[in-house]
């Protein structure tokens, strides 16, 4: 195998243009998908829940009464809502991808508003998937209820903004249910006016009584104004609840992406095509006479495939950490995750090239197999059909793309599934493409 | 020379081969044995079976129905010269060697090597990439590679197609040296004359059928040949009387 092995690399060595398409190219579409997320339907799904109680629609500030539909109204506006009756629906609804999100509003959702301050209101968004899908939806659901916080923001600031005119030109305001009348900045002037023009008499104590009257409202009452403005900033929290896979930042999830893409590319082609290239050259009818026995053949294609992608990919992931923070603590991790993921893809490789009579034919039919795969992995939940899904999820599981990607990503970003679970799936897809590739050299060895 | 006689120990014994592709009967029921030292010409007509008898022989291809057997040395493996090139276009011819070589557990590699290239005349050529060489040139290489594990039978398919006058000769030269050092010979080819001034015996093959299967002489007297007429022609005259 030793031989075999030398005379490969003699043979890449030789092929310069083509190794170097080989890694440039995986690397540029890599990054292009890495750092070309974008957005995902115009109007997505949300299943929606309101606690709030039956007459409790109402945000009371300061006396003046806001309709909550201002916010759901708006919201609403631009997301396709499946209303459903209770907690569990919401996480039934957005487990199974016929939502992209949930949405839930708690039942002081109101009240919390009413009172306003620091304690503000909050809604709960409940979603799933991994980083890339996660990312999606936060930027999804937070930029319309961005949009919904915004309309309520605007009727907030209306009674702000008149609550600042009463202090200025006095008039009626409610404070906890009691009327109070206010003289308004603007007349205490006047008054205070007078009072110093009768300076030094007796009568100055009872003038200026009003005034400090004022003066004690203003300040038990300013810290009021600063609350409703406070409100005004940021009427609604948002509590996230992630149903499964914890969050990895975007920015080192499409390290992840890219170094996984890269992988599977330069390992698939290679592999496929150092395999065909024995059909090709007709040297494997000379091997397949008991020279070089068919495991073992396969076996020096996968290693030397998966030895050159994962050396690449290293190479790359080393080069991406000077631009994007990772924990250089995992590198062993990273290591072990491209190495596995490398055999994986080596394996699918050879499974690919035993097929092929042709280094041609081999290569496009790693390159048709390779690239759906990587996009099937990455197709959000929430924007497909949830039996199209399912489909999808299949057809990831059976392919080393999505457990390598799992895999590169938990050692990358520390997620889940875990790196355990994710090097026991690829484990088991190198035996079953090892023994598919075995299968497809049988049927040619003797032909 | 070694006399080529029946009460030698065949080196090859062929039973009842047959090979068919679909509908396409390509060998039916071929037999015959080879001795030591026995140069075999197959000739035969485009898409007559040789190609597809050598692979069955050479184990590239399983048979139908038959068995091929080597009575006297059953480990070693037969040599193969397949007719297409079947040698790294990426590798120089040395290094080509010295792989095959090693592949097949050649006692000494470099000296092995060495004599396939002093034997092929491409010592010049050893450090060049083996695409880039004629197509003659390539035949060559092909041809050593078939040689390197010094093997007791050895099958060649159109071995000399390709090659120029000089190049035949040194081929038949060392092929020459072979069977007298008690090495068996099968060779296909479609150049009668070849077969006449080399084989010992000649198996004549059209529609995967063994028609003929003797010397050059008897071949001749079968087909009537007239006086003057070579062994060409006895052979066209003999395959029309059979209706191919
Ligand atoms: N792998 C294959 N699949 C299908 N048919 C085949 C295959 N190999 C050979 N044949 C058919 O078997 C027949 C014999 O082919 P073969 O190559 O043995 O002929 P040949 O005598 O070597 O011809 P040539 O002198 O042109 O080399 C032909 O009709 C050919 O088309
Ligand atoms: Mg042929």
């Amino acid at each position: 195998m030793r031989w075999m092995l030398l005379k490969d690399l003699q043979i890449l060595r030789r092929s310069k243009l083509l190794v170097g398409l080989l890694i440039v190219y995986p690397v540029a579409i890599a990054l292009l998908i890495g750092f070309a997320l974008s957005s995902g339907p115009e109007k997505p799904r949300l299943a929606f829940l309101s606690h709030i109680p039956e007459g409790g629609q109402t945000i009371k500030l300061v006396g003046k009464k806001i309709d909550v539909k201002v916010y759901t109204d708006e919201l609403f506006r631009s997301v396709d809502r499946i209303d459903v009756e209770n907690r569990a629906q919401v996480l039934e609804k957005v487990r199974s991808g016929e939502a992209l999100a949930g949405l839930i509003l708690p039942p002081d959702f109101t009240t919390k508003l009413s009172n306003g301050g620091f304690n503000s209101a909050s809604v709960e968004v409940v979603y799933n998937g991994d980083a890339l899908k996660q990312s999606f939806v936060r930027s999804t659901v937070s930029s319309k209820l961005a949009q919904a916080d915004a309309a309520l923001a605007r009727t907030i600031n209306t009674v702000a903004t008149d609550y600042v005119d009463i202090f200025t030109n006095g008039g009626h305001i409610d404070v906890l249910g009691t009327d109070l009348n206010l003289i308004g900045l603007k007349k205490t002037n006047t008054l205070i006016d007078s009072a110093i023009a009768i300076a030094d008499k007796p009568q100055v104590s009872r003038k200026l009584a009003p005034v400090q009257n004022f003066a004690e409202l203003s300040v038990a009452n300013i810290d009021r104004v600063k609350d409703v403005l406070n409100t005004v900033e940021q009427p609604v929290k948002v509590n996230e609840t992630v149903l499964s896979g914890s969050r990895a930042p975007l920015d080192t999830f499409a390290v992840a992406l890219a170094v996984t893409i890269s992988l599977m590319f330069v390992c698939v082609l290679l592999a496929s095509g150092l395999l065909a290239l024995e059909r090709e050259e007709n040297t494997f009818s000379r091997l397949a006479r008991g020279l070089m026995p068919g495991g073992r053949l396969l076996a020096g294609k996968v290693m030397l495939a998966g030895g050159c992608a994962a050396v690449v990919t290293f190479a790359m992931l080393l080069g991406i950490s000077a631009f994007v923070p990772l924990d250089f603590g995992r590198v062993g991790l990273w290591f072990a995750a491209i190495a596995v993921s490398a055999l994986a893809f080596g394996a699918l490789g050879v499974a690919i090239g035993s097929l092929a009579r042709e280094v041609r034919a081999a290569s496009l039919l790693a390159l048709m197999l390779a690239l759906p795969l990587a996009f099937l992995a990455l197709v959000p939940s929430g924007s497909v059909s949830p039996a199209l899904y399912d489909v999808i999820r299949v057809v990831s599981a059976i392919f080393p793309f999505k457990p390598a990607l799992d895999a590169v990503n938990a050692a990358i970003n520390d997620t889940t599934p875990s790196l355990g679970v994710a090097l026991a799936h690829l484990g088991a897809l190198i035996v079953i493409f090892g023994a598919a590739a075995r299968a497809g050299l049988r049927r040619f060895a003797l032909a | 020379m070694l006399a080529h006689t029946a009460a030698l120990a065949p080196s090859l014994t062929v039973q009842g081969l047959s090979k068919s592709f679909g509908e396409r009967r390509a060998v039916r029921d071929v037999s015959f044995d080879v001795a030591r030292g026995e140069l075999l010409a197959v000739i035969g007509p485009n898409g007559a079976g040789k190609t597809t008898l050598l692979s069955m022989l050479a184990g590239i291809l399983e048979p139908d129905t038959g068995t091929v057997a080597q009575p006297d040395r059953t480990t070693a493996r037969i040599g193969w010269v397949p007719q297409q090139t079947a040698v790294y276009g990426k590798l120089t011819v040395a290094q080509n060697l010295r792989l095959f070589a090693k592949l097949e557990k050649v006692a000494d590699v470099d000296a092995t090597v060495r004599r396939m290239l002093e034997q092929t005349g491409l010592e010049q050529r050893a450090d060049d990439e083996l695409g880039k060489l004629s197509g003659g040139n390539r035949q060559r290489v092909n041809i050593a590679v078939g040689l390197l594990a010094d093997p007791p039978v050895l099958l060649l398919d159109e071995p000399s197609g390709a090659l120029d006058p000089r190049q035949r000769e040194r081929l038949w030269g060392f092929i020459t040296a072979l069977t007298d050092r008690g090495t068996a010979v099968i060779f296909c080819t479609h150049d009668i004359a070849e077969a006449e001034r080399h084989a010992h015996r000649v198996l004549v093959l059209a529609d995967g059928e063994a028609l003929f299967n003797g010397t050059a002489a008897e071949l001749k007297a079968v087909a009537d040949a007239d006086e003057g007429h070579d062994l060409e022609q006895a052979f066209v005259g003999f395959l029309r009387e059979r209706g191919h």
